[in-house]
């Protein structure tokens, strides 16, 4: 036998592994270190929320949809309230609008806070994940003071968002956006310059733009390889035609651009953030759609046919006319994506959930073949996967 | 502990032997890397600075179950995942404890559907439940304390006993 | 001057009736969007064109959406959603899955986007893609049995699975 006779090694990543982000099953050649293929096992998190959804009005499945992309859950309700609202034909104030611009942005953050944490965990360095989540729960105080709730807030309705903002919660939002350039400034000190770094993550995991397009890549990933596409810029959603922001984009399509896209995507989101704060318009936060929407408690309890409306839509569901809508928002990740189908009855005929983790998943082979096994856990790291939006 | 365990009455020597035992493996109960979804991100954050799980003893959170005291199921159980969660809890040395962290650990979430699992107990024993969607810090330090409280309640005196009842802490703390 | 995208559905129709006559069965609109009804034997000519031509090139297949209307015969349509990029279009392509195959070609050979969106859309709706280089279920076990986002296949379960 030749003494450079080898053979393909087949080793199995996940699905309980600290890199892999979640449930996320690899199945990776190795030619000695360099892999040679690398397949995806996934539905380890597959909860068929999109067959939940037949079976719900469009009012009750809501709260599911925090649950896809749980890092920003906000993103995900707005883009099915969106997809509602289009099926029943209403328009959100102009306040709900801004307010969901703001915390989308805030949700935006969180989620790239996240990332940036866990991907330099997995490259070895530990302190980022501790700053990170330090400024991270700042952002989570600020969902408490409106919501309650930490994570999975469900705080965005169709027809608007669930309620106004409490007298709190703006001047503590000036209070984050004060703070946390210098928290940004801190995380690029730590990491942008770091030899370490750029050494393990310069010319890795090269995906060109074409091919990235190919692939249905959105989001960073795609950015970060050139393609100056953003659903806020391409189809202005909310209160995003209204505001300045920019769209930072890559140039070669490695780890680093994508993670230099990402930086400076928090900057644009802060940006956001302070601008919806300072121009928040007046006015209430839920539309008056009478024949979809639930009058409000107050209503309800002077007027009687507002409480037979109240019941009428509690107990039979408020039901769009036939059709079907595609509605797609800029999730932290990428396109996120809803498509309904509706009958004329209370609940959809069909859901489809573009999770843009799912999509961007598919294209880790191409990206990670021929790089090193080390390379693997910071490509992963790069295309920013939740399993929630993987497997749904 | 083989070769002690059972085997004596409870006496001044066993009670010795126990405060020590179980004063090790109370603070310093390591919980096996194991969120699956929501409930992990929830995790994380007890783990990190503001909460802060290390101080009652979860130094670090090991990727090997070899390595680890407490499995801590964070998030939806599918019967995809199930065969590999019960061998994670195979692997993991005795004394072993379960902590059902979330409303789809304990019985399956808001998810019935034909992928999930109603309830993490089906397939391995938990010793506590805690309940929220997902559950505050707050109620994961509190399911800890109180494994800690129950871990420090072990014996390996000749003593009848049947297993302890899995505590469940509510949403709201209760 | 670029058409805008309201005016596309009908630019498009008839683009296509003259370069691919008999392809496109008709245009229908839902909610101020386009959706073209194509010849199930048409699709992957028509797709290609879509992609390549000017002045469209709707290069970015965003998603892929089998649909089960369970008492309408065909049974089942897949729904694509496409985005040119370059000139921000979107459009929408339906097909309708012949009952008897029920089988549709494959359309990774033009956007490889399709490759995991068609392998999913295999393993909850049972629609096979000919061609598709590796048509195996994707979110369930391999050995699972039963589609189970048909509309006839129980949410919480069937016993013995």
């Amino acid at each position: 036998m030749s003494v450079t006779d080898t053979q393909l090694m087949t080793i199995n990543i996940g699905p309980q592994h600290p890199s892999t982000h979640g449930v996320l099953r690899l199945i990776v050649q190795l030619d000695a270190e360099k892999v040679v293929s690398c397949t995806p096992d996934i539905g380890y998190l597959h909860r068929a929320i999109g067959k939940i959804a037949e079976g719900l009005h469009y009012e009750q499945f809501l709260p599911y949809t925090d649950r896809l992309d749980y890092l920003a859950s906000f993103i995900n309700n707005l883009g099915w309230a969106m997809a509602a609202e289009k099926l029943y034909g209403i328009d959100p104030p102009r306040r709900a609008e801004y307010l969901r611009v703001l915390l989308s942005e805030l949700a935006r953050i969180e989620s790239h806070l996240i990332w940036l944490g866990t991907h330099l965990l997995d490259l070895g360095a530990i302190t980022p994940l501790f700053y990170c989540f330090r400024e991270k729960e700042l952002i989570r105080d600020l969902f408490e003071e409106i919501c309650g709730a930490r994570m999975t807030h469900a705080f965005c309705r169709i027809g608007g968002v669930r309620d106004d903002v409490t007298p709190a919660f703006l001047p503590k939002v000036r209070e984050f956006a004060a703070a946390f350039p210098k928290a940004i400034r801190e995380y690029e000190a730590l990491i942008t310059n770091n030899p370490i770094f750029r050494a393990r993550t310069r010319g890795v995991g090269v995906i060109s733009a074409a091919t990235a397009i190919d692939y249905g890549l959105s989001g960073p990933s795609l950015r970060g390889s050139g393609v100056g596409w953003d659903l806020r810029k391409a189809e202005p959603y909310a209160a995003y035609g209204e505001l300045d922001f920019d769209v930072p984009v890559g140039e070669r399509g490695d780890v680093y651009d994508r993670y230099l896209v990402r930086m400076e995507e928090m900057r644009q989101s802060l940006r956001l953030v302070v601008q919806a704060a300072e121009n928040l318009p007046a006015g209430p936060v839920l539309a008056d759609a009478p024949q979809f929407l639930r009058p409000s408690k107050a209503e309800f309890h002077r007027n009687m046919q507002a409480m037979i409306r109240y019941f009428h839509i509690t107990i039979h569901g408020a039901c769009p006319p036939p059709g079907e809508v595609y509605a797609a928002v800029e999730g932290s990740k990428g396109e996120v994506g809803y498509y309904v189908v509706s009958d004329g009855g209370p609940k959809p005929v069909r859901v489809q959930l573009r999770g843009p983790s799912f999509v961007n998943l598919a294209a880790l082979e191409e990206m990670a073949r021929g790089q090193y096994l080390a390379d693997l856990v910071a490509i992963i790291g790069s295309i920013d996967i939740v399993l929630g939006e993987v497997d749904r | 502990m083989g070769l002690i365990d059972g085997r004596f009455e409870k006496n001044l020597a066993t009670d010795a032997v126990d405060t020590v035992l179980n004063l090790g493996r109370a603070y310093s109960l390591w919980p096996v890397a194991y969120g699956l979804a929501c409930c992990a991100i929830e995790m994380i954050h007890t783990m990190t600075a503001r909460w802060d799980l290390a101080r009652f003893g979860a130094e670090v959170f090991r990727p090997s179950p070899r390595q680890a005291d407490v499995m801590i199921v964070a998030g939806t159980v599918t019967h995809k995942m199930a065969p590999i969660l019960r061998r994670l809890y195979d692997q993991m040395p005795e004394p072993k404890f379960v902590i059902a962290m979330g409303g789809c650990a304990t019985a399956g979430g808001p998810f019935r559907t034909y992928s999930v699992v109603q309830g993490v107990d089906t397939i391995v024993p938990v010793d506590i439940y805690v309940e929220g969607c997902p559950p505050r810090p707050e109620n994961l330090i509190r399911a800890f304390v109180l494994l800690q409280e129950r871990v420090k309640r072990m014996t390996i005196a000749k003593v009848p006993r049947s297993p302890e009842p899995p505590v469940r802490i509510g949403a709201h703390g209760a | 001057m670029i058409p805008a995208q309201k005016d596309i559905g009908a630019l498009l129709t008839g683009d296509l009736a003259a370069r691919l006559p008999g392809a496109v069965r008709r245009l229908a609109h839902s909610r101020g969007e386009c959706y073209l009804h194509v010849e199930t034997a048409r699709l992957v000519e028509t797709a290609r064109f879509l992609k390549e031509e000017l002045p469209w090139q709707f290069a970015f297949l965003a998603n892929l959406s089998p649909v089960d209307w369970l008492s309408r015969v065909p049974r089942f349509e897949v729904v694509y959603h496409l985005r040119s990029l370059v000139f921000n279009y979107r459009l929408g392509l339906k097909v309708d899955v012949p009952d008897e195959s029920l089988s549709l070609p494959s359309l990774t050979g033009v956007w490889r986007a399709a490759d995991w969106l068609e392998r999913e859309a295999y393993d909850l709706f049972g629609i096979r893609f000919a061609g598709h280089p590796d048509l195996r279920r994707i979110m369930l076990p391999d050995d699972w049995e039963g589609h189970p986002y048909r509309r006839d296949y129980p949410l919480a379960g069937r016993a013995g699975e």
